[in-house]
């Protein structure tokens, strides 16, 4: 264990958030959701790419070159199945037969994801709505689940077996532990799928015809309270868009990439002026149709959504894809 | 709190049918507790969604610029005078709205309630006279909702509507004897390197997502400075300088025109304390020219006029 790079939830004051942990004191285990997703890990906020000198009396001036990242290996200890399985609906855009992104892949490979089960998923989350569930394997190399006295480590992959095998203190699970964790799990999922299930259906997405959906008047009402800020888009674990920047300073230039929102109109504007979303009501359609149907229709593996629910309790004014998928559903019908 | 959701109900339904107004901005219940969502009602038989208590944060002056048609706006103390900025600033046309004037005795600060929690996820909150009721699974409990006010809401010294239609309820004793600098003179204490210092922790959160501009009714520039693109004024980046710099030139452009609404610190996703900025300016305004922001039509911001009367220390 020793011999990875060690990052989970941490507390800083009323927040939940993924860091460095130095000395495991830190890590905070009990969390429900944190604020931000660990999608920062595998795509920074702001990722400095390439780097150059301007200065005219070296060779290699205005000649950009790779900056080296640490690549040595790292594990992710307490990632929620929602925010691991968002890694895998994310790498469909970052690692495809015909593009590779170099920072993402690697950042991928280099990394061993131990999973937290959620046995008090919150009330505004339905994962189980949108093919995952608060147990869910997609995309974790270990499940831990909380067993009471101790957690149950459950290998999933080569590369999970691999972290196992090299930690210290770990015991063969007690079958009453073992036997503690199943009921553990088993009434988690039960009482997520009670309370979201029967509001959120994404089944019947797929088939929906897409222009009746774009055309739809219900935007209008979804869009009106919406102030076009970044906070879905930032807090979203399936949220992948970036905006590549050149900044120099005195000598020295580096280009760099940075998250972007279809919520900010400069997003679409074009170098002629024109921006083909100019409006509000096309950047908050834009939003959901993308996660809810392009994506769908794109990909052929569900919505680009885990249920996390962070849009849901972070958006100043409240708006709630859970009611967007509804009203999506009452179009349809 | 008066039963102010019937009333905005009645006025509501009263100047849709008459055709006084073409919809009504007011707020509805949201999703999930405290929270409400600003609303856009048109149509008489949706005015029963329309609500108000003590989670209807956001400022409705924000929604008020840039529509061609007329509408009434059920309005806090706070939110009445950024109507009258808009109007002073020429975004609003005095004889568009119709102002359905709300006597405010605060609003909850969502954060402030959650973070007494201490975890515990409420399934229902709501109040009753000065008590925010809690539920939860297994747990309920009162706080008193003077402890859980927002903070811009503590040191209000203007609750009552400053321009109005219709007063939906008879005004509330304003608060006396408020000290509203108290931060701002801890700040203006510290050494250059401490305040420096103070304000970088102070943004440090920040993940760049302009909720606070877009929740402000001020922030209604065509293209805010950071979105210039010809030529770029502002790094996009998080890099500490960038994000200074986009707080510190907001609270510039908003000195002499903000109301202390607080919608901004409301709508910050990272809890960020921006009011830090907006305060120290509207002290300086108020301590220079004696003015507050949008108290009446009749006045110019203090920025935009010159006087030769206006204080010119500066000038040595």
């Amino acid at each position: 264990m020793s011999s990875y790079r060690v990052y989970g939830p941490v507390r800083k004051g009323e927040q939940v958030l993924f860091a460095r942990i130095e000395d495991g004191t830190d890590l905070d285990l009990a969390y429900q959701n944190s604020l931000l997703s660990p999608k920062g890990l595998f795509l920074p906020q702001s990722e400095k790419m390439f780097e150059c000198s301007l200065d005219p009396a070296r060779d290699d001036r205005n000649i950009f070159k790779e900056i080296p990242k640490d690549d040595t290996p790292r594990v992710i200890v307490g990632i929620r199945p929602c925010d691991a399985r968002a890694l895998t609906l994310v790498d469909v855009n970052f690692d495809t037969t015909t593009y590779r992104d170099p920072w993402w892949t690697k950042a991928r490979e280099i990394t061993t994801l131990v999973g937290l089960g959620c046995d008090a998923p919150c009330s505004t989350c339905f994962c189980t709505a949108v093919g995952g569930g608060p147990f869910d394997e997609t995309g974790l190399d270990v499940l831990l689940i909380d067993g009471g006295d101790a957690f149950v480590a459950k290998a999933l992959t080569e590369k999970g077996r691999k972290l196992l095998e090299s930690a210290q203190a770990l015991e063969t699970a007690a079958p009453e532990i073992m036997e503690k964790a199943r009921a553990v799990a088993e009434q988690a999922t039960a009482r997520i799928i009670t309370s979201v299930h029967t509001s959120v259906d994404t089944s019947g997405l797929a088939k929906m015809e897409n222009a009746a959906l774009y055309e739809a008047g219900f935007w209008e009402d979804v869009q009106f309270a919406c102030i076009n800020c970044g906070t879905c888009t930032f807090l979203c674990p399936t949220c992948w868009c970036f905006d590549i920047q050149d900044e120099t300073c005195a000598k020295n230039a580096v280009r760099m990439r940075n998250w972007d929102s279809c919520m900010f109109p400069l997003f679409t504007l074009h170098a002629s002026g024109h921006n083909p979303r100019g409006k509000k009501v096309q950047r908050v359609r834009q939003r959901f149709m993308h996660k809810l149907k392009y994506y769908v229709d794109k990909y052929g593996r569900g919505v680009a959504c885990v249920g996390c629910g962070r849009c849901v309790q972070h958006c100043p004014v409240n708006i709630d894809i859970r009611r967007v998928v509804q009203l999506m559903n009452e179009t349809a019908s | 709190m008066p039963d102010y959701t019937s009333k905005i109900h009645e006025a509501a339904r009263r100047l849709l049918a008459e055709k006084q107004v073409d919809g009504v901005i007011g707020f509805r219940k949201g999703t999930v507790p405290m929270m409400r969502q600003p609303v856009l009602i048109r149509d008489p038989a949706d005015v029963e969604t329309l609500c108000w208590d003590s989670f209807c944060r956001m400022n409705l002056a924000n929604y008020l610029p840039k529509r061609a048609d007329r509408v009434a706006v059920t309005a806090k103390g706070c939110d009445t005078r950024n109507i009258v900025v808009h109007i002073v600033e020429g975004q609003v046309k005095r004889d568009q709205i119709v102002v359905l004037g709300i006597p405010c005795l605060g609003m909850v600060d969502r954060r402030k309630v959650l973070s007494l929690l201490k975890d515990r996820e409420p399934v229902e909150v709501s109040e009753a006279e000065d008590k925010i009721l809690v539920k939860g699974s297994g747990f309920e409990i009162a706080l008193e909702k003077a402890q859980v006010l927002q903070d811009n809401c503590t040191i209000c010294v203007h609750r009552n509507p400053v321009i109005c239609d219709t007063l939906l309820a008879d005004p509330v004793p304003e608060q006396e004897g408020i000290d509203r600098y108290e931060d701002v003179r801890a700040v203006e204490a510290m050494g250059p390197e401490e305040r420096w210092e103070h304000f970088r922790e102070l943004v440090a959160p920040c993940i760049r997502c302009y909720a606070c501009r877009n929740a402000c009714p001020l922030c209604y520039c065509p293209t805010c400075f950071v979105d210039e693109s010809k030529p770029q004024w502002l790094g996009k980046s998080i890099d500490p300088p960038d994000t200074l710099t986009f707080h510190m030139l907001r609270a510039f452009h908003c000195a002499g025109r903000c109301t202390d609404c607080g919608a901004c610190e409301q709508a910050c996703p990272m809890g960020i304390k921006v009011r830090q900025f907006t305060k120290k300016l509207e002290k300086d305004i108020l301590e220079l020219y004696g003015q507050e922001a949008g108290m009446t039509i009749e006045v110019r911001p203090p920025l935009d006029v010159y006087r030769p009367e206006d204080p010119q220390g500066f000038i040595q």
